[in-house]
């Protein structure tokens, strides 16, 4: 049933650019046992609409440098993956985890009826929700809802960032933090208060915060006492220093399940090419550097690291040597647990949607993938014929 | 229990303190049974401005809610009273030049071992400061970069008005359009056109929405930041097209993906000129052909689409329910909404109708409408300097607070701007609130002699060593502890309060201080400092 779905789906693209084989290898699902607290996802928020296809280069497509005469990355350029598509160059710190076969690169990532506002689509990722609709739980709240976590447990997720779409409603406890020691010593001066039963909304969510804060910083104080440092140290930049701190919470063995941090500066409507390598190379090498701190504290295998954005870039470049919104892009899944390789199919470039790449993969299986093989919890998020796919080995 | 004790007790008391205040007893009394009083004058101002000190809300609590919305309405100066930065005249080829020879004279510095800007650099000229009483404007660094120094006098500039206003709702509007139209720095890059834009927003905080919107159009700060000024005939940039319908005017679900391009087409054309940074129209570069926009066809032009949009009822509704969010409820009332709308659909746009509609309407004053909603951080750091009447020459710490807390003037952190209400409020922003405010309360602690306002930096923004992040050290001797009344807490009874609010009774300073009763207990015997940080660092002070 499952599998006659998927074929059903792919037919309707023009498979110009072939699949590296993982969606054949779609195993049945088996029901998931008991959920996994000991697993943690780390979110990577490319904040702007990261350009796909600068970023994961089809450089053997005619059509791609013919839309792109002044964008485009020369294959000779390119850090060839396969016969038909490459990474960009500014990305060559990850090659390291693609040649050790823990780095899954998701293509055509997207979602039915795109939007392409900035605010609209982040907010349809972040609550995994269909364009269609509006949900204003997260997506990590709405996998755990319900699922009671163990007894001890005061966080369920931190948030170095200042969008904490993704975490929030529920009864998931989301923190929000730039900086670990100030977030403990002032957490703990704020003492416990009653809130007024008649408290108006506004309040009620201070003194909701104002609890939270505080036991949270509990926990999070005991657990960072003493915590060691990343040896493979991080860039200045403030991407750097969001990974720093979340080494640090994974190094230190808080129980959390999952971080978020995010790299801005992606809508690169005008001047794309040097900002675009530039933003590509603070990932490359910040991702390079988590990989290598979280092996030589043996943590990789326990953490699943997942880019994602509002959407990718129009195919055409514009007038101003950038690119406007578009829909589906690739994005990148790493970890001591995941299946190397490509997955999925780049989007056709003979069947374009407003000039834009359809989506091969919906986002939402790719939340119920990690749902189901990572934490062991049942999810569709609303897709009516869920498929798991295989990045998680 | 407790609250509505507490109520009481305060209903109680609050008549009897008023008297001690401001106005002549004798009026006061008289016109109380007409006036909208103190809690309600109090809301009006808060909620209309920032942080109302006793004797402001003084001013307007015998007038009736009418007279008193019409003299917050009633504003004449259309400009910013406080002086603009030096360099705002300056073209964007004077403004490149700069940038360039600042970057040679860093690069020649970095080959000398040293970079402008690092404290090192600096070292030489503080080590002597220049005694100049009465000049708060410290001397401009010779070798900042143009452009950072330039965006922090700017952020200083507008933080100054805001404090020192004596027409706070002109403020209050200025901000809203900023984070209505918004745009940042970091993208426009060019001060003087941010600075102008500001200026656009003030002379149009009470006008016409209609007139701001063409001119928000024809803003070079505008079309730097949405690409405006690179949107051709031959490869349209649709960004500002995109912005002006979902953020702008319609928002989401009102017009579909072709308007967008059809708009996009229609403002083709309309740039900035070279030499000047001036609105011009480049004929060469407009798309002449037919477009459809909004069902409606023709060589339209981007006066047409604003036309279209202006004529569009929903228009005033998007614009009426930001505001509802802005001044009234976090919770929009569609009905009230659609009446409000109506009367600025009848006002041909003009916004002073609306105004007054809106915060007379029932819901604005309702009682359970006090208090509901969440400071932003310039409301907040704003409103504290003003009720404390704290003087504070050098602005750059208190932006810089505000940082920490998720606002920056001239920085929105995007297009959409700041979302605000509950999204205020993270365990993040949370903590940094109560620790700048307990930094202002505790000041006096550390700010003996020498040390300085040194508590309005939070812990995060401390400056790093070796890095130029302030110029404190360059500022005459006694302008760096300016901090009078700093005495909150622990200088026991001769704890100074500002003149705002020494002498001030306990029931008045909480009434005045919060939209509703404190849920701190306050000490016995408390003394008037010790008073005012105990309400402070209520978590209600957050709220207006």
């Amino acid at each position: 049933m499952l599998r006659r779905d998927l074929l059903a789906g792919l037919s309707g693209f023009a498979v110009a650019l072939g699949t590296h084989g993982a969606w054949a290898q779609n195993r049945p699902t088996v029901a998931p046992g008991a959920p996994r607290f000991d697993r943690i996802l780390v979110l990577v928020e490319l904040k702007g609409g990261n350009d796909g296809l600068n970023t994961l280069v089809p450089f053997a497509e005619p059509a791609y440098h013919q839309a792109r005469p002044g964008l485009a990355i020369a294959r000779e350029r390119v850090l060839q993956l396969d016969e038909r598509v490459g990474l960009n160059p500014a990305l060559e710190p990850i090659m390291e985890s693609w040649k050790a076969r823990d780095l899954a690169i998701l293509q055509g990532v997207g979602y039915p009826y795109p939007n392409r506002s900035h605010f609209r689509s982040i907010e349809i990722w972040d609550t995994a929700s269909a364009a269609s609709q509006t949900l204003t739980e997260g997506w990590l709240a709405q996998a755990f809802a319900g699922v009671k976590r163990p007894g001890e447990r005061r966080i369920d997720s931190v948030v170095i960032d200042n969008n904490a779409l993704c975490a929030t409603g529920g009864d998931l406890h989301t923190i929000v933090m730039q900086d670990a020691e100030n977030f403990i010593n002032q957490a703990k001066a704020m003492r416990e208060m009653g809130t007024p039963q008649a408290a108006n909304p506004a309040l009620q969510h201070i003194m909701k915060v104002r609890a939270e804060t505080h036991a949270a910083s509990l926990g999070l104080a005991e657990r960072m006492k003493g915590a060691p440092a990343p040896a493979k140290p991080y860039g200045e930049e403030l991407f750097g220093r969001q990974l720093e701190l979340a080494t640090r919470i994974l190094l230190a063995r808080v129980p959390v399940l999952a971080v978020k941090v995010a790299l801005g500066g992606f809508d690169t409507h005008a001047g794309q090419r040097d900002q675009h390598e530039r933003l590509l190379g603070q990932l490359g090498r910040g991702l390079a550097s988590l990989r290598q701190n979280l092996i030589a504290g043996n943590r990789w295998n326990d953490v699943l690291v997942m880019t994602y954005s509002e959407f990718g870039r129009r195919v055409k470049q514009n007038a101003s040597g950038g690119t406007d919104h578009g829909a589906a892009a690739p994005h990148f899944v790493m970890g001591g647990a995941v299946k190397g390789g490509l997955h999925g199919t780049y989007p056709s470039f003979a069947d374009l949607q407003d000039g834009d790449l359809k989506h091969s993969i919906d986002f939402r299986n790719v939340f119920g993938t990690v749902a189901k093989n990572w934490w062991g919890l049942n999810r569709d998020f609303g897709v009516r014929q869920p498929q798991t796919l295989s990045f998680i080995a | 229990m407790a609250v509505t004790a507490m109520l009481g007790r305060r209903a109680m008391l609050g008549g009897t303190a008023l008297m001690a205040l401001a106005a002549p007893a004798i009026w006061t009394r008289s016109a109380r049974a007409a006036g909208t009083g103190f809690d309600g004058a109090r809301h009006l101002l808060s909620r209309t401005g920032f942080g109302p000190t006793p004797s402001e809300i003084a001013q307007f609590e015998s007038l009736s809610h009418d007279a008193a919305i019409d003299r917050l309405l009633r504003t004449a100066r259309p400009d910013a009273a406080t002086p603009p930065p030096s360099w705002i005249g300056i073209t964007p080829p004077e403004a490149r030049q700069a940038q360039q020879s600042f970057q040679r004279q860093r690069k020649a510095a970095a080959a000398a071992g040293g970079a402008p800007g690092t404290q090192q650099a600096d070292g030489a000229s503080p080590a002597a400061p220049p005694a100049r009483p009465g000049n708060l404007q410290p001397k401009p660094l010779a070798n900042a970069n143009p452009i950072q120094e330039q965006g922090r006098e700017l952020r200083n500039w507008w933080v100054e008005e805001m404090i020192g206003t004596d027409q706070p709702l002109v403020e209050r509007m200025t901000l809203f359009w900023h984070n209505h139209f918004t745009s940042g720095l970091q993208k426009v890059r060019f001060a003087p056109a941010m600075y102008r834009q500001n200026v656009l927003y003030r002379r149009h905080a009470l006008g016409n929405f209609a007139t701001l919107l063409r001119e928000v159009a024809h803003d070079p700060a505008m079309l730097l930041y949405l690409d405006g000024a690179q949107n051709r005939a031959s490869q349209p940039n649709e960004n500002f097209a995109r912005e002006l319908l979902e953020l702008f005017t319609l928002g989401e679900g009102h017009y579909a993906e072709a308007d967008i391009k059809a708009a996009a087409r229609a403002f083709s054309g309309w740039g900035l000129d070279r030499e000047t940074g001036a609105f011009r129209f480049y004929p060469g570069q407009h798309d002449t052909n037919a477009k459809t926009f909004l069902g409606r066809t023709g060589n339209l032009d981007g006066g047409d689409i604003l036309d279209t949009i202006l004529a569009q009822p929903r228009t005033a509704e998007f614009i009426v329910a930001k505001l509802w969010h802005e001044f009234v409820s976090l919770k929009p009332d569609d009905a009230e909404i659609r009446r409000l709308a109506g009367v600025l659909r009848d006002a041909k746009y003009e916004m002073r109708p609306l105004l007054k509609a809106m915060f007379s309407a029932p819901l604005f004053r309702d009682g359970a409408n006090r208090g509901a909603l969440i400071k932003s951080p310039i409301e907040l750091i704003v409103g504290t300097v003003r009720v404390l009447g704290i003087p504070v020459p050098e602005k750059t710490r208190l932006v810089r607070a505000m940082q920490a807390m998720g606002q920056v003037p001239f920085e929105p952190p995007n297009v959409k701007g700041w979302p605000g209400g509950e999204a205020w409020i993270t365990t993040n922003t949370l903590l940094m609130r109560q620790q700048i405010l307990r930094r202002i309360v505790e000041a006096t602690a550390v700010a003996s002699a020498d040390d300085g306002p040194e508590g309005m930096a939070p812990p995060g923004m401390m400056p790093k060593p070796g890095r130029r992040t302030d110029r404190r050290e360059q500022m005459p001797p006694e302008m760096a502890r300016p901090v009078e009344g700093r005495s909150l807490r622990g200088a026991g009874m001769s704890a100074r309060l500002g003149p705002s609010l020494s002498g001030v009774d306990v029931s008045t300073l909480t009434r005045a201080l919060l939209p509703l009763p404190p849920l701190t207990p306050m000490p016995a015997n408390a003394t008037p400092g010790e008073v005012v940080a105990t309400l402070l660092l209520d978590p209600v002070y957050q709220l207006k």
